[in-house]
């Protein structure tokens, strides 16, 4: 309940980014390390075009970067431009976590009144 | 598992339009729901250390309506308002939420306890229902691993500190 959860919304940002299950399946597979185009088609059994299509909304928000190595061109994760989603994640269980402290508190007192009047309220 | 009566929420995102705050309580969940469901009692926790709570209206009863104010440290007043839709005393409370600012993107929330060995596990799901994440799932065609993804996103945040 009552739960502020505005952030503005951008077709460029990383939470849009991730938003899309195939793209959030290529950054898992980028966790892992580095990899080169065919080795995500293959991993994720997606078509060659898609992988790109998807590859390039990445590299737009920074969430992926590639360098070339001869003939290949080596896609890599960049956490740092994810880290707006896990900001924003940990920002809300911050005030979350705030307001359950002072949740016990309430909770404390009403366990003493309890005990105090031997019955409940 | 380690439990401690102060322990942090856990917030984890099960769905691309949901949004799940879990927390265990040292009290049973009669006193939990209180807190939960008392203007006066929600008046002393709601704004957390984020601001001063301003004024806390309940009707609860299927259909009545609620809205908490408070003001925010930095001087501006936020609002939630919205609508009881399932009572369950103790055990289950489903209501819709409104954040004033934003009108337009209305949730819907689940709160359920559930109580063991004097303790309560406290559960809100929230379900969002604006335009932007319900374009997410029509998108996807899917609801996978966001949870699995967020903690590999996590991972990766953390590991570059």
């Amino acid at each position: 309940m009552m739960l502020s959860v505005a952030r503005a919304a951008t077709t460029a940002d990383a939470f849009n980014a991730v938003a899309e299950p195939r793209r959030r399946a290529i950054l898992d597979a980028l966790s892992d390390g580095e990899r080169p185009v065919n080795d995500l088609v293959h991993a994720l059994g997606m078509a060659q075009p898609q992988v790109s299509k998807h590859l390039r909304v990445l590299r737009e928000v920074g969430a992926v970067e590639v360098r070339e190595e001869g003939r290949q061109r080596l896609y890599r994760l960049n956490g740092h431009a994810l880290k707006p989603i896990h900001d924003w994640v940990k920002n809300y269980e911050q005030s979350w976590s705030e307001r359950f402290v002072q949740l016990d508190a309430v909770l404390e007192d009403l366990k003493q009144k309890e005990q105090g009047d031997g019955s409940d309220e | 598992m380690a439990v401690t009566s102060s322990g942090t929420a856990t917030v984890t995102l099960p769905a691309d339009d949901q949004i799940l705050i879990t927390r265990e309580f040292d009290a049973p969940r009669e006193l939990v729901y209180k807190a939960w469901t008392t203007p006066e009692l929600v008046a002393r926790w709601w704004a957390g250390e984020r601001g001063k709570v301003t004024s806390i209206d309940i009707d609860l009863r299927v259909g009545g309506t609620w809205r908490f104010v408070m003001e925010a440290n930095e001087g501006f007043e936020v609002a939630f308002h919205g609508e009881y839709q399932e009572i369950v005393p103790n055990e289950r409370l489903v209501n819709t939420e409104v954040f004033e600012g934003m009108p337009d993107a209305a949730a819907l929330d689940t709160l359920t306890l559930t109580e063991e060995d004097g303790r309560t596990q406290l559960q809100v799901l929230v379900q969002h229902t604006s335009k932007e994440h319900r374009d997410g799932h029509i998108n996807s065609g899917m609801e996978d691993g966001m949870q699995e993804a967020m903690d590999a996103l996590e991972r990766v945040a953390v590991s570059l500190r």
